[in-house]
């Protein structure tokens, strides 16, 4: 694959500088709506959330006067955050790992030109195209069924199932969209590459770890970096297969933080829950970022 | 419609900004917060403009995002003229906001201040535009069909005694005591909202007060009796209490299907019920509380119109003239009352609700509520539940653990979740 040269050498040649000239002029009237909106959607409102994180109780947000830290200090000393954060963080970590073991197995066998290997893909990414919240409802039923084979108890009376539960669903949902990006990385790996290993004597094992591996590195790092995001930020599907039950021991930080929004008292404390959420995701989702860029190979 | 759902996502609204220069000069904007009335809401608004000249716009926040959408539509330049302040947490929020109701036109109208709230000055920041009732929803046809009389059931022993006989026999009468009593959030706040009511409501009648703000803490004195109307409710029914958690169950059907004989719910059911149980009538909570035999319904309402001090005087005026319009004018009021039961007013017809047949006129004797045949009316101290989100969350969690196990153990829980969950929840939102 000469992608990059390719790519590299229509910049060089491509360009004159007439048309320079005249993507100079016209670019901002592309660019503007969208940054417009940008701006109205994402950067003022996420600014004002900032500033009403240092508020005390307001109704309306023009009310809202500056106090301090002290939401800050409020939401560090509650313990259902530390608790959601504590459940978030390990849930997230079973996620990644299984999430991205399975797709990455399923891709790899996928792409050995095995029989129908087009209709598994599609069945395997069809998950994915059902929202959030009705795939908590299907699968809080499913589990439902299930656990009365062997016990009295529901998915919502025991937080266990409920961890357990939220992994499946998220496996179930997340896999085949990451095995798309698996498959698409497979095929990528140049054949002479796999050619010279075989030449070479190398056994499947020494051409998976030593090939293939190290040259879909971009495709683990965008996938570890979308679970990791997704599994934090997971919202919907908590809300409609546990919705936090029992007693607030399955509620992940974004369903806790919503929920404190709900009253006024709390309202100011569940801002600045979503900026320390905020803080932590980007700060996690750069590290990792980081790490695992360091491990791609040029091809 | 389109144009009040187009306003509830846009900013300012040009329609509304027109009417300004309407007949009197000023124009209505209510935001409603029942999604069910809303039709009939938007029907008289387009009546009154056609009558009257006045534009009016009905705006309806989503089910459980009131809250949330008075909070933004009050910031925008033009806010809702009309609004609802239900409970005393809502005087706390939104008084700044409220017009003082005292003396206006359509405190004239009210035959009862009973349902107004004030805030700690006098100030009457809200005023109640229709009460409501919760209680046991009875099928009389079936409770006969089983060889007992209505008449029989006056306290907690009597119902128990036809509830549990009908509960033993239910395959061979075809039909069972209770209908389920889910614990998922479409059903729970039966239980942890309204059935919980009885045990606020004895303390304060213990206390020889109603509570005017939410108490710090609460005893759980007549926490037992909750338990024993809780227990006959769970234990009695189509659905056994270990699979109440997962929810599923729609125990409106199950009632008006003639499957269950009692129903734990309230006055606005009238309209789904009555259609195939005409004879439904509606029973306080018997919980073995001494003297319930003059035991009433649980009354009250966070039905409770505030205007909104801060829009022009023409706006504030136009308002109220639509708000007696709808407690006055023969049609408007008719709908009204057919959709929201009883409404307090003197110009109003007589509601149709037969749950609501036996209260007849409302007294008040130190500070309780008596119906017309003098029981004593179970106001809603519910209300008051602090941070009645988490706090029914909490309770929920307890008792389901409870039905799926029902020791003293799991009971102790449901405990811990009713008299301490109010007192955290109470210093969570200090």
């Amino acid at each position: 694959m000469k992608k990059t040269n390719t790519k590299k050498a229509s910049f060089k040649t491509g360009h004159s500088s007439m048309t320079k000239r005249s993507l100079r002029k016209w670019a901002w009237l592309f660019i503007g709506p969208v940054f417009a909106s940008f701006i109205i959607g994402f950067i003022w409102p996420f600014a004002q959330g900032i500033y009403l994180s240092f508020c005390g109780k307001f109704n309306v947000i023009s009310n809202a006067r500056i106090q301090g830290f002290e939401n800050y200090v409020k939401a560090f000393s509650d313990d259902t955050f530390l608790h959601a954060f504590g459940f978030t963080a390990l849930f997230a970590v079973v996620s990644v790992v299984l999430i991205n073991l399975l797709a990455f197995a399923i891709a790899y066998a996928l792409t050995q030109g095995i029989k129908g290997s087009n209709l598994f893909r599609t069945v395997f990414f069809m998950p994915n195209l059902i929202g959030g919240i009705v795939l908590g409802y299907l699968w809080s039923m499913i589990f439902d069924g299930l656990l009365d084979l062997w016990t009295s108890q529901n998915l919502v009376d025991n937080a266990t199932y409920g961890f357990w539960g939220l992994i499946i669903l998220l496996l179930w949902q997340q896999i085949g969209y990451m095995m798309i990006i698996y498959i698409a990385g497979l095929q990528a790996v140049p054949d002479d590459m796999l050619e010279a290993a075989k030449i070479d004597g190398a056994t499947k094992s020494q051409t998976l770890f030593r090939v293939i591996i190290p040259n879909v590195m971009p495709s683990i790092t965008i996938c570890t970096f979308l679970t990791l995001t997704n599994s934090f930020k997971l919202y919907d599907q908590n809300l409609a297969l546990t919705g936090g039950k029992p007693a607030r021991l399955t509620e992940m930080l974004a369903l806790n933080i919503s929920n404190g929004y709900s009253n006024m008292a709390t309202r100011g404390m569940a801002q600045a829950k979503a900026v320390i959420f905020f803080i932590f995701v980007a700060a996690l989702g750069i590290a990792q970022l980081a790490a695992t860029r360091k491990r791609e190979v040029q091809q | 419609m389109a144009g009040a759902a187009l306003a509830g996502c846009g900013g300012k609204d040009s329609g509304a900004t027109k009417s300004e220069a309407s007949a009197n000069g000023g124009s209505v904007y209510w935001l409603n917060f029942k999604p069910e009335i809303d039709e009939t809401l938007q029907t008289l608004a387009k009546k009154y403009t056609k009558d009257k000249g006045v534009e009016v716009k009905v705006v309806t926040a989503a089910s459980g995002t009131y809250s949330t959408t008075l909070t933004a539509e009050m910031e925008k330049s033009n806010p809702p003229s009309l609004f609802v302040i239900g409970n005393q947490q809502g005087v706390k929020d939104w008084g700044d906001f409220a017009l003082d109701l005292k003396d206006t036109a359509i405190a004239k109208e009210l035959t009862t201040d009973a349902y107004n709230l004030t805030d700690a000055n006098g100030k009457v920041v809200s005023i109640g535009y229709c009460y409501e009732c919760y209680g046991i929803i009875v099928n009389p046809d079936l409770v006969e069909k089983a060889g007992h009389k209505m008449d029989d059931i006056k306290n907690f022993d009597t119902l128990k005694t036809v509830v549990e006989d009908i509960h033993s026999r239910a395959e061979e009468l075809g039909f069972d005591a209770f209908s389920s009593s889910d614990m998922d959030d479409s059903s729970s706040w039966r239980f942890t909202g309204h059935m919980a009511n009885l045990e606020y409501f004895y303390e304060e009648k213990a206390a020889g007060k109603p509570w005017t703000e939410c108490p710090a803490t609460i005893t759980g004195d007549y926490l037992p009796n909750y338990k024993n109307l809780y227990d006959l409710c769970i234990n009695n029914s189509l659905t056994a209490p270990t699979d109440l958690s997962a929810g599923g169950h729609n125990a409106e059907e199950e009632f008006i299907n003639g499957k269950a004989a009692f129903f734990v719910n309230g006055s606005w059911e009238f309209a789904a019920v009555s259609k195939k149980v005409p004879n439904a009538v509606m029973i306080p909570y018997y919980c073995g509380v001494e003297g319930e035999e003059k035991a009433g319904l649980n009354c009250g309402t966070e039905n409770c119109w505030a205007v909104n001090a801060n829009v022009s005087k023409e706006d504030q005026q136009a308002t109220i003239d639509f708000m007696v319009w709808l407690v006055s004018d023969p049609d408007a009021s008719k709908t009204m009352v057919e959709q929201l039961g009883i409404m307090p007013y003197k110009n109003v017809p007589t509601s149709t609700n037969t749950f609501l047949n036996s209260l007849g006129t409302l007294k008040t004797e130190n500070n309780f509520k008596f119906d017309g045949n003098g029981n004593y009316i179970m106001d809603w101290a519910t209300n008051y539940q602090p941070n009645v989100d988490e706090y029914r969350k909490d309770l929920v969690s307890a008792l389901n653990a409870y039905n799926a196990d029902q020791t003293d153990d799991n009971w102790a829980k449901v405990k811990e979740a009713f008299v301490d969950g109010w007192a955290k929840q109470f210093e969570a939102i200090k």
